[in-house]
């Protein structure tokens, strides 16, 4: 136990002290460390409690998606119909299907398989083999379709990935530093911007949808009678921004997609704030047709199901370019250039969580984790000083030397530091003391049962090493279960307690036996100090 | 240097008579602990009941809390609690869980935000809907069970099942205090605090596992001693190291107790207890004597008090002493 080969011991301290060196970058400032080499720049990262900042977490609306899904189903039907003059009658959706009625009944067997063009094969997803996007059945001439659980899935997973960019462009917009937005779960994401005090602003622009359309205005009837009627079909009664009724045909002539630029303006004759926007070439093309068509009528600019404006064409818009104009402040119009330009979201947020921590609380939690670690230390060092002496320090040693590498594992994953985690790290000085004690009670006890020094040491450290490693084994699988179910700070807790049972497993196999197999060897001891 | 002899070297003090005390007491506290779950409740913080806490600190003086909470009252948010918090102008603010799903959450907080103004310094603000709540409560009982779960069987793998189920058994017991702790000082009850009890689980059984390994030499080497002198034996021997190690873990709880901070003072008191006043007692006063209970040694010969010497050979796992291969050798050669 107390033997190791020249090899072994350098292999340890070297071990030893590369995992220290990692902790290096964390004491310079980060202007001197981006200088450096990329695989010495890892640091730890401070937690949003420590250094401040707001930590959102939003659900796309997966019900929405579903919604969409079927309307985009249904819209399918109908044009795959209408291709092929196949005359039909009740084409609606029931729940988690699009259903419709053939008219002739010769007909049925060509609409199933001219609609079978909707069901693909999924591929590329594991566990969807075998399974088509959508599933199509037939009785009496009445054809129902039905978009399967797994293509659902994978629109909600789509619709995660866009929003995760979009979110990304918007935010970046804000001219917010350093933002982390990350996918949570199946429908969620998660968005930390470290040093943001007051979250309002960006959850009122993650918010919004931004879905931008130019739609004519139904003219065949007032809003107000197609409210107390039936609306056509194809049209339906919008809300304006005042609360004042529209009724917009459902036809979208350009949507916001085709749009490359949106800046805030203000209009040439007064200081009314605009939005001027830019369309790409298809975009123009297609306003230009629509404006030429419809000279003289009005049409309607529609965001998020609400008409923002409805001017009148007065002439045909050839160059791709328009403004909006509505009841915009500078803010309002700032932020929806900053939309525009940033596209939709697939489908609504919500933020169903929020986090927000100021930068004075982050310095205070800084200073009184610093602090409580520096008395739990040095409580610590003396405790063991004064009941082991020699040993005691060579405890301390191997405890220091510890808690550096505690700070280079940190630094090597780039973990995240949080006020709970430099808990752990204190309590982790408490435990890593305890393979100390382990062993040097083991010793005591031997040396009580008459064995000579070398021997009592030898047979302490043979003893004690199986039993450290049952009893941490123990509190490493308490730490690995809160890692998985814990978030932020306490997942914070989770990482710094398990690389310290770790590293403790580490110093107390290695170390601390180097330590004293060197100290036995200088010394040739007779009787063991402790 | 004389160095600190906290337990004297030849301590023989007979921890297995005080079984006669420590199990009605420890049965008492349990079953006072789940009366005060139950009739007393927990102070469950926003994270498994949703809702909102903020933080502020007013920027000229003490805060006026009663002045606070009239504004507050006036945005008729439903319940909501004002609280000092540290320092004298530091003001705790939880408004409970809006009807209306997340989004209304959301739009009290903005209430709030409008009211106060910049009268205040927000320190901390958190909202928790609905979703989010119900979901971490069940993460949090499902991370417990599976804890406990999982340090079972790697229990009953290096060990014999009754050392298992005795560790279980002495430390859900271990749980069971420190809810009803909880219960009754009233302290939050949130993410963090299923933290604390799991590195309890973890602690406390670090400490058992330790006692159970020095029974289980002692199971070997001694293969007439009574099974309670064994215990006491094995309780002794392992006492000294017991106590400072506990000794060192209490005072890094401490340090941070006192230096720490508010925002993980109660993480910290809950581990106090948990750790350094139950974890203890209970290893060797519970989990130790549970043994006898639960038939570890029953097969050993010399055993007098025992009258199921004559044990059915079907109980698999009893450690049979005459049989050389022990678990530990076992294990040592499987590394």
């Amino acid at each position: 136990m107390l033997f190791f080969t020249r090899w072994k011991a350098a292999g340890i301290l070297l071990t030893a002290l590369i995992v220290c060196l990692f902790a290096v970058p964390n004491f310079f400032s980060e202007s001197t460390v981006r200088t450096w080499p990329t695989w010495a720049q890892r640091h730890i990262v401070l937690g949003l409690d420590l250094q401040g900042g707001s930590s959102l977490l939003l659900e796309v609306d997966t019900n929405a998606v579903r919604k969409e899904r079927l309307q985009g189903v249904a819209d399918d039907v109908l044009r795959i119909l209408r291709q092929n003059r196949v005359p039909f009658t009740g084409r609606a959706i029931h729940g988690n299907n699009v259903e419709v009625r053939i008219t002739r009944e010769s007909d049925v067997d060509n609409a199933v398989s001219k609609l079978g063009e909707l069901s693909q094969p999924l591929s590329g997803i594991i566990g969807t083999a075998g399974q088509r996007s959508v599933d199509i059945s037939e009785t009496g001439g009445l054809i129902t379709l039905t978009p399967s659980d797994a293509a659902i899935i994978e629109r909600i997973r789509q619709a995660v990935d866009q929003s995760i960019q979009i979110i990304e462009r918007r935010v970046n917009e804000l001219g917010l530093v350093e933002p982390t937005i990350q996918r949570e779960g199946a429908s969620r994401i998660l968005v930390q911007v470290p040093g943001l005090q007051d979250p309002s602003r960006l959850k009122e622009i993650l918010g919004k949808t931004a879905k931008l359309d130019f739609r004519m205005v139904d003219e065949s009837m007032t809003a107000e009678q197609a409210i107390g009627s039936h609306p056509p079909q194809d049209s339906e009664v919008l809300d304006g921004e005042r609360g004042e009724k529209y009724l917009i045909e459902k036809r979208v002539l350009v949507s916001g997609a085709d749009l490359v630029d949106a800046q805030p303006g203000f209009d040439q004759r007064g200081n009314e704030p605009i939005v001027n926007f830019r369309f790409n070439s298809t975009g123009a093309r297609k306003f230009a047709e629509a404006t030429q068509q419809n000279v003289g009528k009005p049409f309607a600019i529609v965001l998020d199901n609400k008409v923002i404006s409805a001017p009148v064409i007065r002439e045909p818009i050839l160059g791709g370019q328009g403004q909006i104009s509505g009841n915009f402040t500078v803010q309002s119009a700032n932020d929806l250039a900053i939309l525009l330009r940033a596209g939709a979201l697939p489908a609504p947020l919500t933020v169903i969580e929020e986090r927000t921590v100021g930068p004075g609380l982050g310095q205070d939690s800084i200073n009184a984790g610093e602090h409580a670690a520096y008395v739990g230390a040095a409580l610590v060092v003396v405790f063991m000083l004064v009941t082991y002496g020699l040993f005691g320090l060579f405890a301390n040693i191997a405890v220091a030397i510890n808690v550096a590498m505690i700070f280079g594992v940190l630094s090597l994953l780039s973990a995240t530091l949080t006020l709970p985690g430099i808990a752990g790290i204190v309590l982790t000085v408490g435990i890593a003391v305890d393979s100390n004690v382990l062993i040097y009670e083991r010793i005591r006890e031997e040396v009580r049962a008459g064995r000579t020094a070398i021997s009592a040491i030898d047979a302490g450290f043979s003893r004690a090493l199986a039993t450290i490693l049952d009893s941490n084994i123990t509190t490493f699988i308490a730490a690995a279960v809160l890692f998985y179910i814990g978030t932020g700070p306490v997942r914070g807790f989770a990482v710094t307690l398990g690389i310290g049972i770790l590293t403790s497993l580490f110093t107390a196999f290695t170390l601390t036996r180097l330590i004293v197999a060197y100290w036995v060897r200088m010394w040739r001891p007779r009787t063991v100090p402790i | 240097m004389r160095l600190l002899r906290i337990v004297p070297d030849d301590t023989k003090f007979d921890f297995m008579r005080f079984r006669r005390i420590s199990f009605p007491i420890s049965a008492v506290l349990s079953i006072a602990a789940i009366m005060l779950y139950f009739f007393h409740g927990l102070n469950f913080g926003i994270d498994f009941v949703g809702g909102t806490l903020m933080e502020v600190q007013t920027k000229a003086g003490p805060a006026d809390l009663a002045r606070m909470r009239g504004t507050i009252a006036g945005l008729q948010l439903g319940d909501f609690q004002l609280q000092q918090f540290g320092a004298p102008n530091d003001v705790l603010i939880r408004i409970s869980e809006q009807p209306g799903g997340d989004a209304a959450q959301q739009q009290a907080v903005q209430k709030v935000r409008d009211a106060l103004g910049n009268d205040v310094e927000y320190r901390r603000v958190e909202v928790v809907g609905p979703s989010v709540s119900t979901e971490l409560l069940s993460y949090g009982t499902i991370g417990l069970v599976l804890a406990i779960g999982a340090i079972l069987i790697y229990l009953w793998f290096r060990f014999e099942w009754q050392f298992a189920l005795g560790a279980m058994i002495a430390n859900v017991h271990d749980l069971v205090l420190t809810v009803g702790f909880m219960s009754l000082t009233r302290i939050d009850f949130d993410l963090t605090s299923i933290a604390a009890l799991l590195t309890i689980l973890g602690y406390s059984l670090n400490d058992t596992v330790v006692i159970y390994d020095r029974i289980r030499e002692m199971l070997r080497r001694y293969k007439r001693m009574p099974m309670p002198d064994l215990l006491n034996a094995s309780i002794n021997a392992t006492l000294s190291r017991s106590i400072v190690t506990h000794l060192t873990v209490s005072l890094s709880l401490l340090a941070l107790l006192l230096f720490g901070g508010q925002a993980i003072r109660s993480f910290t008191a809950t581990m106090m207890f948990g750790v350094v006043l139950v974890g203890t007692y209970t290893s060797v006063f519970i989990a130790s004597p549970i043994l006898i209970y639960l038939g570890v040694g029953r097969t050993r010969q010399g055993e007098p008090e025992d009258t199921e010497t004559e044990a059915p050979p079907t109980v698999p796992a009893a450690p049979s002493p005459p049989k050389p291969s022990s678990p530990r050798q076992r294990a040592r050669s499987r590394r």
